[in-house]
């Protein structure tokens, strides 16, 4: 019985091995953090879209926990089914190197989406990461400065003080304010941080409030800390004199949006970056796409697409921003 | 695999059982069961995964774990448990990881490794032999804390190793990985010894009556104790292996083994309040747990899918356990 089983193992491993010659579609799959995550259900998406309208086919797994090595027997079992593209949302900057490298010998096109191996950046092939970071705290004074008639005294209300990409664009920000005469009568009167807690969000924007009592506007770069000064502001009834913009998610600010409380604010779409993924990898396997700094692509919908420093690219050029029009096209 | 039934006296009421049916009333029978319908399944989920090479492999990222739950199993028949033992492997790598990297040379590293899970055996067996305390109290505290610690020492870093130390699961013996011989090696050791020896025999009588036993001028603490250094050191080996394997070391290593060391002894028919349980049915728990879990994964199967099915297979082997050592009591 065993044997026989084994048998017919091998009998399809050599079936697959011989069709593969004769014009197999490209297996891709993507791997996310974990499961129960609507973020990656619009990765997903736009993976299983494009993989639809490319003949390609498309898996998605993840583990059922986001630490740090849960992520290796999933990518040990997809080379071992013989995938051509490994997607991963990667769970640690370094326990993956090793398993990684292996699937690179074997031939798989690995790519990092929605995060990226920093400091091992040899361990994979490419990155596709949403936007390119330098330009957020630019973006998030001018959605600010608009909503407010570019006069008047605005906050920050920020994750943890650790927080690298928050940091990074609090820099942008100042930077912005300080450098573009446009933003002149604009003045940061405060930087509070919310460590990315409800609670601890909503007491530090209800502190902005009563301290700074001229303020007019409020840039919470994170998703917890906009939901949470939105909510500070919906139950004051004060969404005339307030003006609380900032990164989230569409899905946890669409009542906000919808009741007035918040006018606009920014984002990306994970979706085009599943989207983007999907084209690149048959792109450069079938030999149409060159993987090098420098080099160009189209893209249907997206347009063209550049490969920056260290094999990153970036699904859009700027942030997408949410207000009543759009909210109800996004699901994520 | 018979001393149990050897030790036992000879019952005036019941017939002897034939041989065939003490063999085959076994925890371990079960989970051998469980094994062959396991690789039949996975085969029938995926062509991928009847791979002798594949499941080798698999059963290297688990290896670490399953070598500590041979010594768990010891301690367990012993009446005690050991929730730190995964604690024990991320701070023992830690430390060995931070010794290496502030320019102390691997092989005193390894040592130094090795040795403070040797001091964390020693802690768990001072609180619970010296202290008398309650092991599951004291070893769900030393879990905390050895975790706690581990993350003071690296931080939310990852502390790298050296290459040419990278890749203990990539070693070949014969064309089978490394970790997997060590487990096989330390298995067949265990096994002689627990099913073999008056030192085994021994466990088993503290695992059924400490006081007994005690009467009986069993050194019941030395033991005891002993089992919990000897857990430690093979932890820290297991941590340090762990290492190799990842490349990088990180506090959060092997984060939740605990669970899964206790899960592979429970699968293996050991009995949760001591004195009775074998090596080999641990052993072949190991492999279980291996072949069901990668057959799923390389199916794709739904992760919540797969959580329950590893739920229910401990549930079952929990229930059968029971039933057969009813069965068998007076």
């Amino acid at each position: 019985m065993f044997k026989k089983a084994l048998a017919l193992g091998l009998a399809a491993g050599m079936a697959l091995a011989t069709s593969a010659i004769a014009q197999e579609p490209l297996k891709m799959v993507y791997i996310g953090k974990n499961t129960g995550n609507p973020y990656f259900d619009s990765i997903n998406g736009g993976f299983e879209d494009a993989c639809k309208s490319l003949g390609c086919e498309y898996e998605f797994v993840a583990p059922a926990t986001a630490e740090a090595t849960s992520q290796i027997p999933f990518i040990e079992a997809q080379i071992q089914r013989g995938v051509n593209v490994i997607g991963i949302a990667p769970n640690s900057p370094d326990a993956l190197n090793q398993v990684l490298d292996d699937a690179r010998s074997k031939g798989i096109l690995v790519l990092t989406v929605n995060g990226d191996l920093t400091g091992n950046e040899s361990h994979r092939d490419a990155t596709i990461l949403p936007v390119n970071f330098d330009i957020v705290g630019r973006d998030q004074v001018e959605m600010v400065g608009s909503l407010i008639g570019y006069e008047g005294e605005i906050a920050i209300l920020s994750a943890t003080t650790e927080a690298p990409d928050q940091n990074k664009w609090i820099v942008g920000m100042n930077e912005t304010l300080a450098s573009d005469p446009k933003y002149a009568n604009m003045k940061l009167v405060a930087t509070v941080y919310g460590d990315d807690q409800p609670e601890k969000s909503t007491t530090e924007m209800e502190a902005l409030l009563a301290n700074y009592p001229n303020l007019k506007g409020v840039i919470a770069p994170t998703t917890v800390g906009i939901a949470a000064a939105a909510q500070v502001v919906q139950s004051r009834g004060i969404a005339d004199k307030v003006k609380v913009t900032g990164l989230g998610l569409p899905s946890e600010m669409r009542d906000f949006i919808k009741d007035g409380t918040v006018t606009a604010f920014q984002l990306w779409s994970p979706y085009n970056e599943g989207w983007l993924a999907a084209h690149f990898a048959k792109g450069v396997l079938e030999g149409t796409i060159k993987n090098e700094v420098g080099a160009t692509f189209e893209v249907p919908n997206l347009g063209t697409i550049t490969i920056n420093e260290n094999n990153s690219i970036n699904t859009q050029a700027e942030l997408t921003t949410f207000n009543a029009d759009n909210i109800d096209d996004f699901d994520f | 695999m018979s001393t149990m039934d050897t030790t036992r006296p000879a019952q005036d009421i019941a017939p002897a059982q034939p041989r065939w049916k003490t063999l085959l009333i076994r925890p371990e029978t079960m989970t051998f069961i469980l094994l062959v319908v396991g690789v039949f399944a996975g085969s029938l989920l995926s062509p991928f995964f009847l791979d002798i090479n594949y499941i080798l492999k698999s059963f290297t990222l688990y290896s670490e774990l399953a070598i500590v739950a041979l010594v768990l199993t010891m301690v367990i028949i012993a009446g005690e448990i050991d929730l730190s033992l995964a604690a024990n492997m991320a701070l023992s790598a830690c430390i060995f990881a931070w010794a290496q990297a502030s320019g102390v040379p691997v092989p005193a590293a390894v040592l130094i490794g090795l040795g403070s899970g040797l001091a964390m055996g020693a802690l768990n067996a001072f609180f619970v032999i010296g202290l008398q305390l309650p092991s599951i109290i004291v070893t769900i505290g030393t879990l905390t804390l050895y975790r706690g610690l581990a993350q003071v020492l690296a931080g939310d870093k990852s502390i790298r190793v050296p290459d040419w130390f990278i890749g203990v699961d990539k070693v070949m013996l014969g064309g089978i990985p490394l970790p997997v011989v060590l487990f096989v090696v330390l298995a067949i050791v265990l096994g002689v010894v627990l099913g073999g020896t008056i030192f085994g025999r021994n466990i088993y009588q503290i695992g059924t009556n400490e006081v007994a036993a005690r009467h009986a001028g069993i050194r019941s603490a030395r033991i005891k104790a002993g089992l919990f250094v000897l857990a430690g050191v093979v932890a820290a080996v297991a941590g340090i292996m762990t290492a190799s394997r990842l490349g990088s070391v990180r506090y959060d290593l092997a984060l939740g083994g605990e669970l899964q060391m206790v899960l592979m002894a429970m699968l293996g028919g050991t009995y949760i309040f001591g004195g009775r349980g074998t090596i080999l049915g641990t052993f072949l728990a190991a492999w279980l747990l291996v072949i069901v879990s990668t057959g799923m994964i390389v199916a794709n199967v739904l992760p919540a899918v797969q959580l329950v099915v590893l739920g229910s297979l401990l549930i079952v082997a929990i229930i059968a356990t029971n039933l057969i050592y009813s069965r068998t009591q007076r």
